[in-house]
């Protein structure tokens, strides 16, 4: 039989983020949002309500959006994290970001990472129309936008008329 | 809003998962998706001493058909019953009800089993097990114990299951000639459910109906099944004087006790029964 760990206070972790190999020994509680932000610097990743309901801090793991409030840095281990910044070319912005821009799919900015992210972890396909569109996007909240301009962007943003 | 300390487990077996139940018994609570247990644990409302993670648990990760039904192991993804194709054959009204539960996000990393164990009266999930005749695969160190649905679901947050115990699977019945339904009201899609109602119909060939299950969420303590209304429409054909007599059936049966700054328990007992008859129309249709 495989031996049963014995319960600890802090775990070493080592998962890809932005495909860099990242090794640490973390505490149990951290959550993934503050590795993310606080040992990572990775301060794209933001936090809003912390239980799971604005998805301010949406990231991929394993290529999925999942909301890192939720999530244990342990949790992570031997995982792939992608965040905000793993999605933005060197110079410029990516499509999703640069359609975000031009149809004010942003004002204060506090939600946007979020948004790109669930974005960039679905199939566009899998949402052809404006209202599936709309079903994808209510797991991340905006309190500037009213919305419409982000669902005209993410409708530019993959060739569709509204 | 940070998780208080706690120490972590992540056992690669399921006898290791039942030692560390057996071990710590209430001071050990059972790690899934965490996507009830860590919102819990920010909170500050649950302050387990010991979280036993199940990820590594192979024993626990069975998405499987036995004798026409379903068997969900507990670390299986919402997502992943949500996107398979045999769910959708076997158990349509599990694929139906799983885009309702939480978001996207939420249903990458939460599972079925975890939703199940965890009772949230507003949760679609319990009321689907209830509908469908779900059994639960419950085991401890000790042994194992099969907990039918009905007994299952004691009080909000509470089930049968005791603190050394983990609910290792659900067995669904499997229901492909079933008619099948589910709706709920919430404030935003994705949102905990205000009311809902899960069901499942069959129809003799002159089109009455044979067969019919309910089941109430988010209207009060437990999913609860709806005997009355579900006597009535036995044998019936559905009319609209049978759908207005389903409906308040309804409305003067749910027990409904949950209150909150989006909805009064008259407010849900009477959303309740313009879904009921909303879910036997579409059935019946």
């Amino acid at each position: 039989m495989k031996p049963v760990p014995d319960p600890a206070g802090s775990v070493a972790v080592s998962m890809e983020v932005n495909g860099r190999t990242v090794e640490r020994t973390v505490n149990s509680r951290r959550l993934l949002a503050d590795l993310l932000r606080d040992e990572l610097r990775l301060t794209g990743t933001h936090l809003g309500c912390e239980h799971g309901v604005c998805g301010a801090c949406t990231v991929l793991v394993d290529g999925q959006p999942v909301r890192s409030c939720l999530m244990l840095a342990v949790q992570a281990d031997g995982c792939e994290v992608t965040t905000v910044e793993g999605i933005t070319p060197k110079d410029g912005l990516s499509p999703m970001q640069q359609a975000f821009k031009d149809h004010h799919g942003l004002q204060c900015g506090f939600c946007t990472p979020g948004f790109l992210m669930t974005l960039a972890g679905v199939e566009p396909e899998d949402h052809p129309d404006e209202e599936s569109v709309r079903e994808l996007l209510a797991g991340n909240l905006c309190r500037c936008t009213g919305y419409e301009g982000i669902v005209d962007a993410v409708m530019a943003a993959w060739d569709r008329s509204r | 809003m940070k998780p208080p300390p706690f120490l972590y487990a992540r056992p690669e077996s399921l006898d290791g998962v039942l030692r560390l139940l057996a071990e710590n018994g209430g001071d050990a609570r059972v790690l899934a998706g965490g996507q009830s247990l860590v919102p819990l644990l920010n909170f500050r409302l649950a302050r387990p001493e010991i979280l036993v993670d199940i990820a590594m648990v192979d024993e626990l990760s069975h998405l499987t058909i036995e004798d026409g039904g379903l068997r969900i192991g507990a670390s299986v993804t919402q997502r992943a019953v949500e996107t398979s194709a045999e769910v959708a054959r076997l158990c349509p009204l599990l694929s139906k009800a799983l885009p309702l539960v939480g978001h996207l996000q939420n249903r990458a990393r939460g599972t079925v089993v975890g939703s199940i164990a965890h009772a949230d009266p507003s949760a679609e999930l319990p009321a689907v097990a209830l509908v469908l005749g779900a059994t639960m695969t419950v085991r401890s160190a000790s042994g194992d114990r099969s907990i039918p649905a009905e007994d299952f679901f004691l009080g909000p947050f509470t089930t049968a299951l005791e603190p050394d115990e983990i609910l290792v699977e659900v067995r669904f019945p499997g229901k492909p000639s079933a008619r099948t339904a589910v709706k709920e009201i919430a404030p935003r899609s994705g949102d905990f459910a205000i009311a809902g109602v899960a069901g499942r119909l069959t129809t003799a060939a002159d089109g009455a109906v044979q067969d019919v299950a309910l089941a109430l969420f988010g209207v009060g303590a437990v999913p609860q099944r709806l005997p009355e209304v579900e006597r009535l429409a036995a044998g019936e054909n559905v009319t609209p004087e049978l759908l207005d007599e389903v409906a308040r059936i309804t409305r003067a049966t749910a027990r409904s006790g949950s209150e909150d700054v989006h909805a009064d328990p008259a407010y849900r007992a009477r959303v309740a029964g313009e879904l009921v008859r909303r879910v036997v129309e579409e059935m019946a249709a």
